[in-house]
């Protein structure tokens, strides 16, 4: 018996949302209730029902609590995402128990509690033996009884109820004008609450998660991009920052032999990352695609995030100079994913970067141009790139991004913030008037790996990129 | 003989009062609900008390969130009244026993 002195540590329940489990070091409390608050369409409701789901598939049934939405409009919601509800409520792993309260419907005289809705989900408990309920959104219980003194004390007696239960519960609520919630829900859970903000700046569309508070629990202050895609919420960091992945002696080749040769006769190291820098014009993304096509050949799967072209217009451009790319496409080897980042915002599209990294599960990523990432500040744009290179080494997998250098400019503009993330830095620049050979490129840095220090005159041919 | 009562009163009243278990609320709010009845509903009208702890599956069908609650099943439209039923104004109210005059359409 040691219990005395020892100072348990808080347990936690993992969401299953990709992200959050990582930056609350495990999920939310066990058996105990979170309030996720926020503004109308900030992702309360999903974010509730992935926990429910997730906790479902993995033997902690539970209960949903749907005062907005109907059961019909709640499998509707989550059947875009690939989720089964309607089979996880047939097995009764989950089970939705629907309140509609109506106003007009109702009138009140003398004194009352909410009993039969402590039957209603005691029913709800036992018939899913539910470790883990939702209520979306408690609420709504204010706009549809009057008497707020009964109601603050019943909302307080269903939150010890539910931990008396040892029931890992979310409650969601709605944001108020200048308090977390409209019915200051907030004072009534200790243990974590978390907001959820929707917001559009520019243009630029980003959703935040902000730990407000977690109990017992260290937290990051910060704010934390999240999406939702075709697969549901995502919260960045996907992985935690931390340099302790293995670094590959093997060596791969860049796809071009004379290239391989500048570099020591092998090409580049594997899960290292590649800076090609240059002026417009200077064929950076033709060099990326050869190591594309090599990656291919070797029977390796390689995704490309094509920000400039779109892929049938990429993939013509790779044509006329005798490369041909569209048999890995259809062999299901290359992925190209092409989207404007400037639509979204940076955050958005490192996130959605994880994601399809994570479903194509490539050994190389190419970023055609890195340049498309704007706004944020400069640091910003370092720091989620950070996270970008550290995420894809941490997978093994090799990485090229080009980068476009404004006309004409030296070629010492370059951010070092960025360069400085980079294993390898090739310059690529156009032959000045009167030189032979279209194309000059210099490799600037790279990191253990003897390398040429000469520039390499190459051209463009239909049949491919030839030294000269 | 009722069939002829039903036909001179069609205004036929079924009203459902839910309830836990016995609690203090629970029977004023029958009593409160009785003596009303009797007084405007007299011979027309039908009890029926829910025991929500025997019966717990029946809460769902009324949405019922507050005890006790009375639902007027019948004439419609449906209509909820939550509470002990103390306030016999509001209860009149609730019921639509006090709008215009309605008594007046009443058995007489």
């Amino acid at each position: 018996m040691r219990r005395k002195g020892t100072l348990q540590r808080l347990s936690k329940v993992p969401t299953g949302i990709a992200g959050f489990d990582e930056i609350t070091s495990g999920g939310l409390p066990k058996g105990r209730p979170t309030l996720i608050c926020g503004g109308p369409g900030c992702g309360k409701t999903l974010f509730s029902l992935q926990f429910l789901i997730s906790g479902a598939e993995s033997g902690e049934p539970g209960v949903f609590v749907a005062f907005e939405e109907t059961r019909d409009d709640l499998i509707k919601n989550v059947r875009s995402l690939g989720y089964d509800l309607e089979s996880l409520l047939r097995r009764k792993k989950i089970a939705i128990e629907y309140v509609r309260i109506e106003r007009a419907e109702i009138e009140e005289t003398g004194e009352y509690d909410l009993e039969a809705l402590f039957i209603r989900l005691s029913g709800a408990i036992q018939t899913t033996r539910a470790k883990r309920m939702v209520i979306d959104s408690v609420e709504t219980l204010f706009a549809g009884l009057a008497n707020t003194g009964v109601l603050r004390a019943e909302l307080r007696r269903l939150l010890v109820w539910l931990k008396e239960r040892g029931i890992t519960a979310i409650i969601t609520g709605e944001k108020g004008i200048n308090t977390l919630t409209r019915q200051g829900l907030e004072e009534y859970v200790s243990d974590c609450v978390i907001a959820l903000d929707h917001r559009v700046s520019e243009q630029v569309s980003t959703r935040r998660l902000r730990i407000v508070k977690y109990r017992g629990s260290a937290h990051g202050t910060n704010e934390y991009p999240f999406l939702i895609d075709d697969d549901g919420i995502a919260v960045l960091p996907i992985t935690s920052l931390q340099l302790v992945h293995n670094a590959s002696s093997e060596r791969i080749s860049t796809g071009l032999p004379w290239l391989d040769a500048m570099f020591g006769g092998t090409g580049w190291y594997r899960a290292s990352s590649i800076l090609m820098s240059g002026t417009a014009g200077t064929a950076k993304t033709t060099l990326a695609s050869h190591f594309v096509e090599a990656t291919c050949r070797r029977g390796e799967r390689a995704l490309m995030f094509q920000f400039e072209e779109s892929p049938a217009q990429y993939l013509r451009n790779m044509r006329s100079i005798g490369l041909r790319l569209e048999p890995w496409l259809r062999k299901g080897l290359l992925e190209i994913q092409a989207a404007r980042p400037t639509l979204y915002g940076l955050e958005f599209h490192l996130a959605t970067m994880h994601r399809q990294v994570i479903k194509h599960n490539p050994s190389v990523v190419v970023v055609d141009p890195l340049s498309a990432f704007t706004g944020g500040t400069l640091d910003e744009v370092n720091a989620m790139l950070m996270r970008l290179i550290d995420f894809l080494k941490g997978r093994g997998i090799t990485s090229v991004f080009t980068h476009l250098i404004p006309g004409g400019g030296p070629t010492d503009d370059i951010d070092i913030g960025v360069s400085s993330l980079m294993d390898t830095w090739i310059i690529l620049s156009n032959a000045p008037p009167g030189h032979n050979g279209g194309r000059h490129l210099s490799i600037l840095k790279s990191r253990g790996m003897p390398h040429s220090q000469e520039a390499r005159a190459f051209e463009l041919t239909d049949r491919g990129t030839v030294a000269v | 003989m009722t069939a002829r009562s039903r036909k001179r009163r069609p205004e036929r009243w079924i009203l459902r009062l839910y309830v836990a278990g016995s609690t203090a609320r629970g029977s004023s709010a029958l009593r409160n609900l009785e003596e009303v009845c009797e007084e405007h509903l007299a011979g027309r009208y039908r009890i029926e008390v829910v025991d929500l702890l025997k019966q717990p599956q029946l809460a769902r069908g009324d949405q019922i969130v507050a005890l006790p609650t009375l639902v007027r099943r019948l004439p419609p439209p449906m209509k909820k009244i939550i509470g002990d039923l103390s306030n016999q104004e509001r209860l009149l109210v609730g019921l639509d026993l006090r709008r215009g005059g309605p008594r007046r359409q009443g058995p007489a």
